[in-house]
């Protein structure tokens, strides 16, 4: 069994994940189902967001220099880290020369994607996570199991349980004095913290500002708190206008959580002003290529349109089924596929660009339309053509295009069929088949090979009145 | 537009192996509507199944010699979602580097119609006499739905069915976890999936559940029969007298 399939199946078995999952997919597909629902300018406003992805895109250069230089005007320094391992360096490097012990660090999956919480334990920085569903995985060693609800494959009652182990406190396994126990928890090392670390959802390039779309406040204290505060962004995130913003905004939380409008949407120019009361002494805009810019011209390009949501997760019946863990990269779900092939190349995903029946229902949720089952038949594309994909796989598919386009052979194939299948046939049907056939016939039927099939019937029934 | 007087049928891989008696009853029912049917019997697949798992070279030589048996057809009946999908969105793309085939597929791709949008858009039909009593509860196939943007024409003919009652299947739109080599691919994930939607069907009441894709009925049925359900996957073509 493939490490992807044994995975997969262990997640199928874990009744707690599958109680969480079942009911978390469930509300926030519901919930964004009802958002848009009331929402009829929707629709075209996720075109309008498509298409000034696509503008950005094509002159990506532009607005990220555009950017920069406002940031810069603004007092806020700028790095630019080609690899994950250049941007763990660089927020280390910011951390060290502020003599930083404490970090909070609010919800960001680009930190994630680069695995900076290691990288500052290493250097005997102590980073916490603030947002309640990274506190909770923090606190488990875990890794986030979903793009905007990390903790999504937990159980109420498992948190409680984690929260007596870890925090050596009783609580009660309900959401509001779970989160009360938190809370308290994370006010004191607000306090202490010297950087604050945050991702950013957009950055607008005329202005220079940074956007963050948040719900429970720790973003705001990460960001003002802290005497440092270090963003680290994909280079893809720029947007050119604040009006480009408000298109953006207006699907995002939609799409996310079905809310209107995420609790607090923080947008940071530049660090603290002479004469204002709160906000860092510096602020660092990190910038991340890490293979993203490369698919500018790649097979994954659409894939840089994506806005971190978690639709296509809620609503796709794989991820619904397995979780985000079982895909075995930081993201997971159908977007996840495609970014893990862009972070980490078509090798990683060789395996999981099938873990998809191409269903669409993905494509159906993006706010931004990414055609991602489209994207997916390109990785798998990609695997044949570099002869990634197994001999096995290649032998067989080789053969069945053989079959489909000698029409004689194609015929001979169903007596032929006929003659094999008849050891397996049990009341009519299929079962126990050997091989790869076997896979099927494990839990479902399959009908046989019809005595009669439609080719060897038409003769008859040309002649039919 | 007229109705057209003669068709093609595209019979599929799946349909001409595993449910002859699907295309055996929509040549009847079209003849009956004073439509003449012809079948190339030069048609094998659709290549579907090559594409999806990104052997498009191969894919590309089926599209290159299943296009020309279809030339003259006035239109191109197809009894499942997913081929039809496959002839009307990635058959021109395929064979774009030879100008007149890649001409010959756009036209192919606007004469192709899937069963239910052509009894009901292209022919015109409103009435519709069942060959099933008691219950029906209808799956939407993920191309039908989202790929060919169709949810409608298959309610239409249920709906319609003298002598059988329609219910909604709650969840009807989503996938019934079939998707090709996926289903061996990733086998448990697969019948997670199935599972699903088979505890959605049988909570309907109904006694059949109808779909316009071979696959799904492969999928859906294969899952009934194992747990002995009493319930039938029947394509759309079988419950129309």
């Amino acid at each position: 069994m493939s490490p992807l399939r044994a995975r997969a199946a262990r997640a199928l078995a874990d009744a707690y994940l599958q109680e969480a999952l079942g009911i978390a997919t469930t509300k926030f597909l519901a919930l964004r189902r009802e958002a848009f629902a009331a929402f009829p300018e929707g629709e075209a406003l996720r075109d309008r967001a498509r298409a000034i992805k696509e503008a950005t895109l094509q002159r990506l250069d532009h607005y990220l220099e555009q950017l920069v230089d406002n940031v810069e005007r603004r007092g806020g320094r700028v790095h630019y880290a080609l690899t994950a391992d250049e941007a763990r360096r660089i927020v280390v490097d910011i951390a060290r020369r502020a003599g930083a012990r404490l970090v909070v660090k609010s919800k960001s999956m680009a930190t994630e994607e680069i695995e900076l919480n290691e990288a500052l334990e290493h250097a005997g920085i102590t980073p916490v996570e603030t947002d309640l569903g990274e506190y909770i995985i923090q606190l488990a060693r875990e890794k986030p199991s979903h793009i905007i609800a990390p903790a999504i494959h937990k159980t109420r009652r498992q948190i409680a349980e984690l929260f007596a182990r870890e925090l050596k406190r009783q609580v009660a396994a309900d959401p509001e004095a779970l989160t009360r126990l938190a809370r308290g928890e994370l006010r004191n090392t607000f306090l202490r913290a010297d950087l604050g670390i945050t991702g950013a959802n957009f950055a607008v390039a005329e202005t220079g500002t940074l956007v963050l779309v948040t719900n429970e406040g720790n973003g705001r204290m990460v960001t003002s708190l802290p005497r440092v505060h270090v963003a680290l962004m994909g280079v893809e995130k720029v947007i050119p206008s604040m009006s480009d913003l408000v298109v953006f905004l207006a699907i995002l939380a939609k799409s996310a959580t079905g809310q209107k409008l995420s609790v607090y949407t923080t947008l940071i120019e530049g660090p603290r002003r002479a004469g204002e009361l709160e906000g860092p002494e510096e602020l660092h805009l990190v910038l991340l290529d890490n293979g993203r810019l490369r698919q500018l011209g790649g097979p994954l390009r659409e894939a840089l349109y994506c806005l971190r949501c978690g639709a296509c997760l809620n609503v796709c019946p794989v991820y619904r089924s397995i979780g985000g863990h079982a895909y075995g990269y930081t993201y997971s779900g159908p977007i996840g596929i495609l970014l893990t092939g862009m972070l980490h190349g078509p090798g990683a995903v060789r395996e999981l660009a099938h873990a998809s029946s191409l269903c669409g229902a993905c494509a159906e949720a993006c706010p931004v339309r990414i055609d991602i089952p489209r994207l997916l038949v390109e990785l798998r594309r990609e695997a044949v053509r570099t002869r990634a994909a197994g001999v096995g796989e290649r032998l067989l598919f080789g053969l069945l295009a053989r079959l489909l386009t000698r029409p004689r052979l194609y015929r001979l194939a169903a007596p032929a069929a006929r003659l094999l299948q008849r050891p397996f046939v049990r009341d009519g049907r299929l079962r126990g088949l050997p091989l790869l056939l076997g896979e099927w016939t494990r839990t479902r039927d399959l009908p046989p090979v019809a005595p009669r099939t439609f080719h060897e019937r038409w003769g008859e029934l040309a002649r039919e009145p | 537009m007229t109705p057209p007087a003669r068709v093609a049928l595209m019979i599929t891989c799946l349909g001409d192996l595993f449910y002859p008696e699907v295309g055996v009853r929509i040549v009847r029912l079209l003849r009956r509507h004073g439509v003449a049917v012809d079948f190339p019997p030069e048609q094998t697949c659709c290549g579907l199944p090559l594409f999806n798992s990104g052997y498009h070279a191969e894919a590309a030589m089926v599209a290159r010699r299943t296009i020309p048996l279809f030339r003259d057809a006035e239109a191109v009946v197809v009894p499942s979602g997913s081929c039809a999908w496959m002839v009307k969105h990635e058959y021109p793309g395929l064979v774009r580097d030879d100008p007149a085939l890649a001409r010959a597929a756009e036209a192919l791709a606007r004469r192709t119609w899937e069963l239910s949008q052509f009894l009901v858009r292209g022919l015109g039909l409103t009435r519709f006499r069942s060959a099933v009593d008691g219950r029906v509860t209808y799956h939407d196939s993920c191309h039908l739905l989202r790929g060919l943007g169709e949810a409608t024409t298959p309610r239409t003919i249920l709906r319609q069915l003298e002598g059988a009652e329609f219910v909604e299947l709650p969840g009807a739109e989503e996938c019934c976890g079939f998707g090709g080599s996926f289903a061996v691919r990733l086998p448990e994930v697969s019948t997670a999936i199935l599972d699903r939607k088979l505890r959605h069907i049988e909570a309907t009441g109904a006694g059949c559940v109808v779909a316009c894709d071979a696959g799904c009925l492969m999928q859906i049925g294969g899952g009934l029969r194992r747990r002995g359900s009493a319930v039938r996957a029947l394509h759309l073509a079988e419950v129309l007298a």
